[in-house]
């Protein structure tokens, strides 16, 4: 029974470590301007924690710095259509979503914040 | 005394597999409809933003309610020396986690982000008295699984008084808290009062002696098991007095609103004119589960297994219509939004809101009832719960 | 437009203490930033307590241009189910209960020194912010509508559905509760809020906003000269919104 066990598990991990191999990479299209608020290996590793931070100081303080707001990600990392018209960063293929979907991690930041730049209308 | 036992509910006929798979399909349906709620949002229900709390808390309320007062069996053997409750003890433990579980899971199963329950555990404002109550409420369940297991082993008997009467203040302490949850209401003219404190201990000691009845003759029929009538006399003349206590403060909440010119409003709609809520009160609560019920209880002639669990029905049913009237009535008559001015028009305001519950919300509060209720019938058959001899008296299983 | 009050918040300089101490909790923020601090770095001050004053004299029956301004600004989108539409600002038809005389005004979060919704609410996301300003941290709301029972003026909705189209500075989603922000993001950066604004341009000029602790500002002089009150004196909350002519 238990070498049925082990052996069941060793398949599993043989299994799960083939597809990692075959999943792709997440692509996605580059953001504008030439550096992020911070170096990217710190941006793929802590934004969460700017992010986490910036929301704690900006909704209960009232500090309304730009450089760690999820408003500035979206503004830089949202990708234009043809037409002009703006992607979601939440679609799939998009800025967010591609990574999250390949690290697995379920984000629940858009079901309340724009995931587009605001339409600039001038009256 | 030594003529207790305890065991585990023996054989499975057909009538319990039955149960069982119809408490299983009804917690199956309850959490569709939680799931719809929370995928489609709440606009799938009938409440709305006058009507905040609908038939999801009536439940809740209910449950919760109903824990607590279940647990009077038990602190009257353990606190108050009524070694003839003892063979019920252990039963009216279980009832009062298995409850309690059940109404919590209405409730979280209700809130707008249940996803997000890890939140309400870790943030806390302790003004609130709702974060409170997430307290009290884990800490009742822990108290009586204590509780439970002190009167399990036979080593730990030294303690049962004790760890009775922490758990015995604590439900108080409990019922008080949810009674709160209304009592700080102070804009509300229905529920601006800190009788709801004591009304809510008396309405859990009643409710629960009713889920009592019905789940404890039931199971003991199941296992072969006779009340003696000393026992049941007794328990039925304390059912009998905690609804008379009910009434008692009902009336008196409702006389001292009366006193008061800005509340008489309110009173109205909820006593005379507001539609259904007269008719629940009058009808559902005050005759058919206060007036009815106390007659059957305190004549013999109704002293039955059968006539008891009917009364007490009745008493559940009652208190289903007392809480749908509370907590709903409440909030359907308009707030007073300006001293000195009747708000004419405008966004639904100085209106009467018109809320129908709809099937979802329905089904999680059965859903939620039944997760209490396959709790317990699970339970019964996994650790000995259930007495098999009489009590103390000899000879007492004639009755 | 009407001109933003003069802001105790922009005399920063003696309080970069805090500031200092605030920011070096960032992870990342480094002393360079504190050097160049600029006025949007700066935390919201208890100094200061925005506050609005409606005069109920001005304001005219059939008028929703404050209440238009809102929806446009927040982007607070018809539901299609009038009872569950989100309601942050909403016209209210008064009548006297003593002469019959009747009256319109927006009523709105009233933004209380003491607000039961904050009170009540078990996480803390119903909360009063140091200038006092009262509002809703979406992020731990659970949606208990616990504040929406404790609230005087029904002025919180519950958002019942799926909301698209949210601005970057208003977000707002389902399953949460949501009411006026006193338009924040735009006092933050020294504008008025929307509804105040449209009342001046294409309505009777009937709001007024400003700081009611600088004894200067526009809203505390006529706090000062004319008679004005909350809506529920009886229940003591100090009220950040005042009503003249009511």
């Amino acid at each position: 029974m238990t070498q049925r066990l082990a052996i069941a598990l060793l398949m599993i991990l043989s299994f799960g470590a083939s597809s990692i191999a075959d999943v792709n990479l997440p692509s996605y299209p580059k953001g504008r301007g030439e550096y992020c608020v911070e170096p990217t290996d710190v941006m793929r590793r802590d934004h969460f924690e700017y992010l986490m931070h910036h929301r704690q100081i900006s909704v209960h303080l009232g500090v309304r710095s730009k450089r760690h707001s999820l408003v500035g990600c979206v503004d830089c990392h949202a990708s234009q259509a043809d037409d002009g018209t703006y992607i979601s960063v939440n679609e799939p293929g998009q800025f967010c979503r591609s990574c999250h979907v390949y690290t697995a991690v379920k984000i629940d930041c858009f079901s309340c914040h724009a995931a587009v730049p605001d339409a600039v209308v001038k009256q | 005394m030594d003529k207790i036992r305890f065991q585990v509910l023996a054989g499975t006929h057909t009538g319990y597999r039955l149960l069982l798979w119809l408490l299983i399909i009804l917690i199956g349906i309850g959490l569709i409809a939680a799931h719809h709620m929370e995928s489609q949002g709440h606009w799938v229900t009938g409440m709305d933003n006058r009507v905040v709390w609908g038939l999801p808390h009536v439940f809740a309320i209910f449950l919760i309610l109903s824990a607590s007062g279940a647990l009077n069996t038990a602190s009257i053997s353990s606190v108050f020396g009524g070694s003839d409750y003892q063979p019920l003890a252990r039963l009216s433990g279980l009832l009062a986690v298995t409850l309690l579980t059940g109404g919590l899971a209405v409730l979280v199963l209700d809130l707008g982000r249940p996803d997000r329950l890890v939140v309400a555990m870790t943030y806390y404002n302790f003004s609130s008295v709702f974060a409170w109550n997430v307290f009290l409420y884990t800490g009742f369940v822990l108290v009586v699984l204590i509780y439970l297991w002190v009167m399990m082993t036979p080593q730990m008997r030294g303690y049962v008084r004790s760890v009775g009467m922490v758990a015995l203040i604590w439900r108080l302490i409990l019922t008080s808290g949810t009674g709160a949850i209304f009592g700080f209401l102070v804009a509300r003219d229905a529920y601006d009062t800190a009788i709801m404190a004591p009304l809510f201990i008396l309405m859990s000691l009643s409710l629960g002696m009713a889920v009592f009845w019905v789940s404890t003759l039931t199971l003991c029929r199941w296992n072969g098991y006779l009340l003696s009538p000393e026992l049941s006399g007794k328990l039925r003349r304390l059912s009998a007095l905690f609804i008379l206590g009910v009434l008692y403060l009902v009336a008196l909440h409702h006389l001292t609103n009366l006193y008061m010119a800005h509340h008489q409003g309110i009173e109205r709609f909820l006593l005379v004119d507001g539609g259904v809520y007269p008719w629940l009160f009058w009808l559902g609560f005050v005759l058919c589960g206060g007036i009815v019920p106390v007659w059957w209880f305190l004549d013999r002639r109704f002293s039955t297994p059968a006539w008891t669990v009917t009364a007490a029905l009745m008493v559940i049913v009652g208190g289903l219509c007392h809480l749908y009237v509370t907590i709903i009535g409440g909030q359907a008559y308009p707030l007073r939004l300006v001293s000195g001015y009747r708000v004419d028009s405008g966004f639904y305001d100085g209106e009467i809101t018109h809320y129908l519950p709809s099937l979802p919300e329905l089904a999680l509060g059965i859903g939620g009832v039944s997760l209490a209720l396959l709790m317990i019938v699970v339970a019964v058959r996994i650790l000995p719960f259930l007495p098999t001899v009489t009590g103390s008296l000899p000879g007492s299983n004639q009755g | 437009m009407t001109n933003p009050e003069n802001k105790p918040r922009r005399r920063f300089l003696g309080r970069t203490g805090a500031g200092t101490a605030l920011l070096a909790l960032a992870p990342g923020v480094r002393l360079v930033d504190l050097v160049l601090a600029k006025d949007e770095d700066e935390p919201a001050s208890d100094e200061t307590r925005w506050g609005l004053l409606v005069d109920a004299n001005r304001c005219t029956t059939g008028c929703r241009a404050c209440v238009s301004a809102c929806e446009d600004e927040h982007a607070l989108a018809k539901t299609g189910r009038n009872r569950l539409d989100p309601q942050w600002i909403r016209k209210v038809e008064l009548v006297d209960e003593s002469n019959d005389r009747s009256l319109s005004i927006p009523l709105m979060c009233q933004h209380c020194e003491d607000p039961p919704c904050v009170e009540v609410c078990p996480t803390g996301a119903s909360f009063k912010r140091a200038d006092g300003m009262v509002l809703v941290d979406k992020h731990t709301c659970i949606g208990c509508r616990y504040c929406m029972m404790a609230c005087p003026f029904n002025a919180r909705s519950f958002v019942h559905e799926e909301v698209t189209g949210q601005k970057s500075y208003s977000p707002r989603g389902k399953g949460t509760v949501e009411s006026c922000t006193l338009c924040v993001h735009r006092v933050d950066n020294d504008r008025t809020p929307a509804c105040v604004e449209s009342c001046a341009v294409d309505g009777h000029g009937a709001l007024a906003f400003g700081d009611l602790n600088d004894a200067e500002s526009t809203v505390s002089k006529t706090a000062r000269s004319q008679p004005h009150r909350e809506l529920r004196p009886d229940l003591a909350l100090n009220t950040g919104v005042r009503y003249r002519g009511v």
